[in-house]
């Protein structure tokens, strides 16, 4: 070998390392890699099978067993338009780069999944390669359902194959160079899709797998709660330490005692997952209030309570942004208390908010309506007041459905980052100062 | 079967307990002064109050209610504010097509009972969430300000 | 037959029949308006009443009953009509009863129109003279009774507060005491009217009638009639404009506790139930598939492209004068268009009916602008001659032209087909809003010339649809909308050469009608716009600058000065804070107005105060002309700041007041009006205030920021700090 070879094979071996070294720092653990236990194969796990549906639906027909398991995957939020036909798509996902589309998955032959075998269809959910051979988006979180077993994923196949073929096309994606060369994704998934099915610990408790394998294959909750990094794959080293996805922030929701959930009741995070809300921690909107009424409310007691349990285990990460304690009710006088200086976001709160949310924050009409203790007003960047006022929300409480209405068509940016300021101030225990540029930003990234 | 107690009166009634206040007072009641307007505590027509305290009755479930006194537009009259809030509103000539007033005098008189001297901005905090498309914003202001200045009567 | 003619004549006994069973209520002065629900009883007036007319009755106990052809909606009439007939009839005020007139064009056709309208400003104008002869006659035979009683000359006779007097000889006989004899006197012709100096009532801030009852919750508006065994039911249109119904799929609604019925028919889908809130929630759970028709495609960007383009071709000819080409081309020329976008009414009580269709008959409850309207399109939904049609009128929670269509009373009887005994049919606020009869979006191009600091040319068009033509064809010739040119055509300015014309551009599928103002809120906001502009490129003040071409116009004059003087006008204001003025010819009064605002750095605008000065004639009742313009000058601004009703994919995007905004207390200035003392004529005033409003607004910002604002609502964006025109 010349020395220029021995060079340049050096170099080679250097560089593979350096690469492989790269890889493996940014892909960093997986999901579950902070259990620390033995993993065993599903089929050789002593104990109940954490996957599947619960014990009351153990003898229903396939059909209605992939409709629960749908739900807990949670299909239908991004693969349905809003007042369009259920599992057609076209939701658009707005990125920086462009705009992509969510997919029509009703057993249409030419706009849906009418074709997809059932190998295409796992091809899908675990791998995220399309029955053409084209590479899906992330935005479809295949990294988390290549976790869910093959007869889960056929039984959700069956159920979408039940429904009444809905012809529509998706809108062609708007992204822009390079990211509109899905071949680019292949290399991604090597990286970063481990294409594993979801292996027990054999260490821990049937309810603590059961709640390992809803949230991460079925409920990819760390799809929006755990940080991403440069490559946009999740960063498990934060797991579940709270991120920004599609405009919301998704609050941390580790065991960190302050700024995660650390220090919730059993029963509050219970009410949370079922019902999206739970007395002083505010209400579920946005993103996760979507999940809690079309995923999370429809689960068995005891699915959402083997995701408690699974949750608490989630080792503690702290949002250093956040405060670390919430803000008690504001005073009961307008003149009191905090943002009183905020002349224009006063202005608005106490001709639109006011009627519902209280001076004190201790909603007159309904808990869901309480601002008092909830993450959204004592995050000092305001995000998810902004994006509420934006957007709305609408909650299916116990005693009704409850719901605000959307003022981002008719308040300027200047107002709404005013009133977010002005709420974050009164009933946070720190204050944001939001600016119309932030508001202008964060309507760019509301998902459609 | 629920039961409320509406302006001193004790009622009971076979509804939804998800059913706003609003529809109850109105429909299943006959008790048509509290007025429909949006149906979603933006315009305040609705307001009643719930142990005395303004509450937007259009999205109020009369579930929510309890054990809570309720009054309305009916029954004001019957407390001090309520009654020099009226006597204001007519001496001052507030009203115009009076759909908004229920709720306008309603919201001012929770303002009076607890702020017996408000200035413009306990006005503003207090009325701001009362819409009056007839516009009657300026009388509404002095009305309250001259109710304040009524001795009791 | 004259106006005169047609009102003053002995009214039938089947016509008092019909009132009485048909009058929605009565109102008395310190006795609280009728607290139930019911229909009223008809009084007794087929004897022992004197009954001179279609508008008065007076018992044998002396209680006088006016009869109101008009509709209240807020703007004073049911206080300013009794006014009127009773300060000619010289009756005791406190005795005064009122009574919604029945439907009948004939007899309580607005003189105006010539059919039972509510609108145009014009109550007071319109029956001035008419009314007041009614009155003058009926107190003449009342004088002649008592004089034939007293053997004295009726000359010899006054009278005052319901009395006839005798003063020669101290002797005093009351109306109802001569109530039987008056009937039987012929009214005599040509009966003088009272020399305005010596008006009692007319001219005094008296209080209204209508307000000890809005008060307490006892006011019946037409949202509120109960009637025994009544169904509740609310619809849904196509979202689409034009659009029908495909499917419905109705299972998960018929599982809702309270639900009745469901109602389909082609174009709408209504729910029936035990109350609004079943009915409602019965609605949200229907799925309704829509065919969306041609319209889905429709949109604003597309309205506007195609209104601009038309709106730049020649239009038809409403008023020339001079020679406008000549005019043009002496000295400078000038060039602008404005733009005004559809509004909606927002009627703080939602569009409602409430209906109960019998085989053979139909009643109707309901606050309208147009009573024999309503009767006859009930009539023709339900296959029933009119006569059959009872409407019983009640008081409206606004009606800014929302109510002059009788849309809502044709849905409830469409729908009452399918129903057993009366339904109330209530729309959402959603479903008011997306399925108004919008404001007609504008677009007006003006070019003027100045020459020595005056306008010598001036070349206004206006385009946009043309309500009339659909509404009332008669007040649509030759390519004029008479509406859509007021305030244009008869602008104040001096100008020698002027020229006016109207292209008619209808709107794909959007619905479009009378909104608060009518024609001038669109009118005066372009000219008032243009003439500030104008007063800039002439160097001059805006005031002096309009003054110059006014000079015999001293009605203006004075208003303009008053305006000018309590307005500070001239005096130094902060920086970004200015003052804009607007003078208007409209429904026959001279107003002008004068708003400061300030904008700040990111463009928010704060109004700071409003001041007019208003020469209406004689005021009537000057409290109320102060609250039309107090209430107008807010409802314009919030139109001005906010208002706008944009189309998408066939659709209205706004819904509600989140969406669609109004000004609120926290917002609002103070105001000041200044109603000027005037011999002349009543003139109109209910929608005065609307067009003045956004013009005075703008030419405030205008002056505060120098950008001029062509369209509205208000662009934050192009006045935020920095920019400048
Ligand atoms: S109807 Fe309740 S606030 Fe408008
Ligand atoms: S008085 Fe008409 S809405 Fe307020």
């Amino acid at each position: 070998m010349s020395p220029a070879a021995r060079i340049i094979g050096s170099v080679a071996v250097i560089g593979v390392v350096v690469v492989a070294g790269a890889v493996w720092f940014i892909r960093g653990p997986g999901p579950l890699a902070f259990a620390d236990g033995p993993r065993v194969a599903l089929a050789d796990y002593k104990g109940a099978d954490p996957t599947g549906v619960p014990a009351e639906l153990a003898k229903a027909n396939i059909v209605e067993r992939g409709a629960y398991l749908a739900k807990a995957a949670d299909c239908m939020v991004c693969h349905t338009t809003a007042g369009g036909k259920e599992y057609a798509g076209g939701l658009g996902f707005k990125l920086p780069f462009g705009t992509l589309y969510s997919t029509n998955i009703t057993p249409d032959k030419e706009t849906g999944i009418g074709n997809y075998s059932d190998r295409d269809f796992l091809n899908a959910l675990h791998r995220g390669t399309r029955r053409d051979g084209a590479r899906l988006y992330p935005a479809m979180p295949f990294t988390s359902y290549t976790y869910i077993s093959d007869a889960d994923a056929l039984a959700i196949k069956a159920y979408l194959f039940s429904l009444p073929p809905v012809r529509a096309a998706a809108p062609q994606n708007t992204l822009m160079f390079p990211f509109n060369q899905r071949w680019a994704m292949t290399f991604w998934s090597v990286v970063f899709n481990p294409d594993t099915r979801f292996e027990p610990d054999s260490s821990k408790s049937p309810e603590w797998n059961r709640g390992a394998y809803l949230a991460e294959a079925l409920a990819h909750c760390g799809e929006c709660h755990t940080p991403r990094n440069l490559a946009f794959a999740l960063d498990n080293r934060r797991k579940f330490g709270g991120a920004l996805t599609a405009g919301w922030r998704a609050f941390n929701i580790s065991s960190d005692k302050a700024t995660g959930v650390g220090a919730w009741r059993d029963e509050d995070l219970v009410s949370y997952l079922s019902t999206g809300h739970a007395a002083g921690h505010g209400t579920a909107s946005g993103p996760m209030g979507e999940a809690v009424d079309h995923s999370f409310s429809q689960f068995a007691p005891q699915d959402i309570r083997a995701l408690v349990a699974f949750l608490r285990s989630v080792p503690p990460t702290a949002s250093a942004d956040l405060p670390a304690t919430l803000a008690p009710p504001a005073p009961a006088s307008h003149k009191d208390g905090g943002g009183i200086a905020d002349s224009r976001g006063k202005l608005v709160f106490e001709g639109a908010c006011v009627s519902c949310h209280g001076w004190t924050g201790q909603s007159p009409i309904s808990p869901f309506a309480t601002l008092t203790g909830a993450w959204a007003v004592n995050d000092p960047s305001a995000t998810n007041v902004a994006q509420i006022v934006i957007s709305g929300t609408k909650r299916h409480a116990p005693e009704g459905v409850i719901s605000m209405p959307a003022f981002g068509n008719a308040y300027s940016d200047i107002e709404i980052a005013a009133v977010a300021n002005y709420v974050t101030a009164r009933f946070g225990s720190k204050g944001s100062s939001m600016t119309a540029q932030d508001v202008a930003e964060l309507r760019k990234q509301t998902a459609q | 079967m629920i039961k409320l107690t509406i302006n001193g009166e004790p009622k009971s009634f076979d509804v939804p307990s998800d059913m706003p206040l609003l529809w109850v007072l109105r429909d299943v009641l006959g008790m048509t002064g509290t007025k429909f307007g949006c149906g979603i505590a933006q315009c305040g027509a609705c307001t009643v109050h719930v142990e005395g305290k303004p509450v937007r009755s259009c999205m109020l479930p009369v579930g929510a209610v309890h054990d809570r006194p309720v009054t309305t537009i009916e029954g004001i009259g019957a407390s001090p504010a309520g009654a020099k809030i009226q006597k204001a509103w007519l001496d001052l000539e507030v009203i115009q097509c009076g759909y908004c007033q229920s709720g306008q005098i309603m919201s001012a008189a929770a303002l009076l009972a607890s702020t017996p001297n408000p200035d413009d901005s306990d006005i503003d905090a207090a009325m701001a969430g009362n819409i009056c498309r007839c516009g009657t914003y300026v009388r509404i202001r002095a009305a309250i300000k001259h109710a304040a200045s009524q001795r009791q009567s | 037959m004259t106006t005169a003619e047609k009102i003053s004549g002995h009214i039938s006994r089947r016509h008092v029949l019909t009132g009485s069973l048909a009058g929605g209520f009565l109102l008395a002065f310190h006795l609280p308006l009728r607290a139930t629900n019911e229909p009223v009883q008809p009084p007794d007036v087929t004897e022992g009443k004197f009954a001179p007319n279609a508008f008065i009755r007076i018992d044998t106990a002396g209680k006088t009953t006016l009869i109101m052809p008009q509709v209240e909606m807020g703007q004073g009439t049911y206080t300013s009509i009794p006014m009127i007939l009773a300060e000619e009839l010289d009756a005791d005020f406190s005795q005064v009863m009122l009574e919604h007139a029945p439907p009948s064009d004939k007899i309580y056709g607005n003189p105006m129109f010539g059919i039972q309208a509510t609108g145009n400003s014009n109550s007071v104008r319109a029956w001035w003279t008419p009314l007041r002869t009614t009155a003058a006659s009926a107190r003449a035979m009342l004088v002649q009774a008592a004089a034939k009683q007293w053997q004295v000359d009726p000359s010899s006779c006054t009278t005052a507060s319901s009395e006839v007097i005798h003063a020669a000889s101290g002797r005093r006989l009351s109306y109802g005491a001569l109530a039987l004899a008056a009937s039987s006197e012929v009214p005599p012709k040509n009966v003088p009217l009272k020399d305005p100096k010596d008006f009692v009532l007319i001219g005094k801030p008296l209080k209204r009638l209508d307000t000890p009852d809005k008060v307490n919750g006892k006011v019946i508006y037409g949202i509120d009639a109960m009637l025994p065994g009544m169904k509740f039911a609310t619809l849904a249109r196509c979202p689409v404009f034009g659009g029908k119904v495909a499917k419905v799929d109705d299972s998960a609604a018929r599982k809702i506790l309270g639900v009745q019925k469901i109602v389909v028919l082609d174009d709408l889908v209504a729910v029936v139930g035990d109350h609004m809130w079943a009915a409602k929630k019965g609605l949200e759970a229907l799925v309704i598939d829509w065919d969306e028709g041609p319209n889905a495609r429709i949109n604003s960007k597309d309205i506007w492209q195609d209104l601009r383009a038309a709106s730049e071709k020649d239009g038809a000819v409403a008023k020339t004068r001079g020679d406008i080409a000549k005019g043009l081309a002496t000295g400078e020329k000038f060039e602008a268009s404005y733009e005004l976008p559809f509004l909606a009414h927002a009627t703080m009580e939602p569009v409602n009916a409430t209906v109960h269709l019998k085989p053979d008959s139909l009643e109707i409850w309901t606050g309208t602008q147009v009573m024999t309207r309503v009767q006859s399109e009930a009539a023709k939904a339900a296959g029933l001659p009119v006569d059959k049609v009872i409407v019983n009128q009640h008081l409206l929670g606004g009606g800014f032209g929302r109510k002059l269509e009788p849309d809502m009373v044709v849905a409830a009887v469409r729908i009452a087909k399918q129903v057993d005994g009366p339904v109330k049919v209530l729309w959402t606020r959603e479903e008011d809003m997306q399925h108004d009869v919008y404001r007609p979006a504008y677009r007006d191009t003006i070019a003027a010339s100045l020459s020595g600091g005056k306008i010598v040319g001036w070349k206004y068009r206006v385009s946009g649809s043309s309500v009339m033509a659909r509404w009332f064809p008669p007040g649509f010739q030759k390519g004029v909308d008479i509406d859509g040119v007021d305030s244009a055509i008869d602008m104040p300015y001096e100008i020698p050469n002027f020229h006016v014309e109207f292209q008619r551009v209808e709107p794909p599928a959007v619905p479009t009608g009378f909104w608060r103002g009518v024609g001038p809120n669109n009118n005066v906001f372009a000219i008032e716009c243009f003439m500030d502009e104008l007063a800039r490129k002439a160097g001059k003040d805006p005031i002096a600058f309009r003054r110059d071409m006014l000079t015999t116009q001293p009605r203006f004059l004075a208003a303009i000065d008053l305006v000018a003087e309590k307005s500070n006008w001239g005096q130094p204001l902060p920086p970004r804070v200015g003052r804009g003025i607007c003078v208007q010819p409209s429904f026959a009064s001279f107003i002008a107005t004068v708003v400061e605002a300030e904008v700040d750095e990111q463009g928010e605008v704060r109004l700071r105060r409003i001041t007019s000065a208003v020469d209406t004639g004689i005021a009537v009742n000057p409290d109320t002309v102060r609250a039309q313009l107090e209430g107008g000058l807010i409802f314009g601004l919030t139109a001005a700041l906010y208002g706008e009703i944009t189309i998408d994919k066939g659709r209205v995007q706004q819904s509600n007041f989140n969406d669609y905004r109004m000004l609120r207390i926290n917002q609002t200035p103070k105001i000041d009006i200044h109603v000027m003392k005037s011999g002349e004529a009543p003139g109109g005033i209910g929608e005065t205030g609307a067009a003045a409003g956004p013009p005075a607004l703008r030419n405030a910002i205008y002056a505060a920021t120098g950008v001029a604002l062509r369209r509205l609502p208000i662009d934050r964006a192009l006045i935020a700090g920095g920019k400048k025109a």
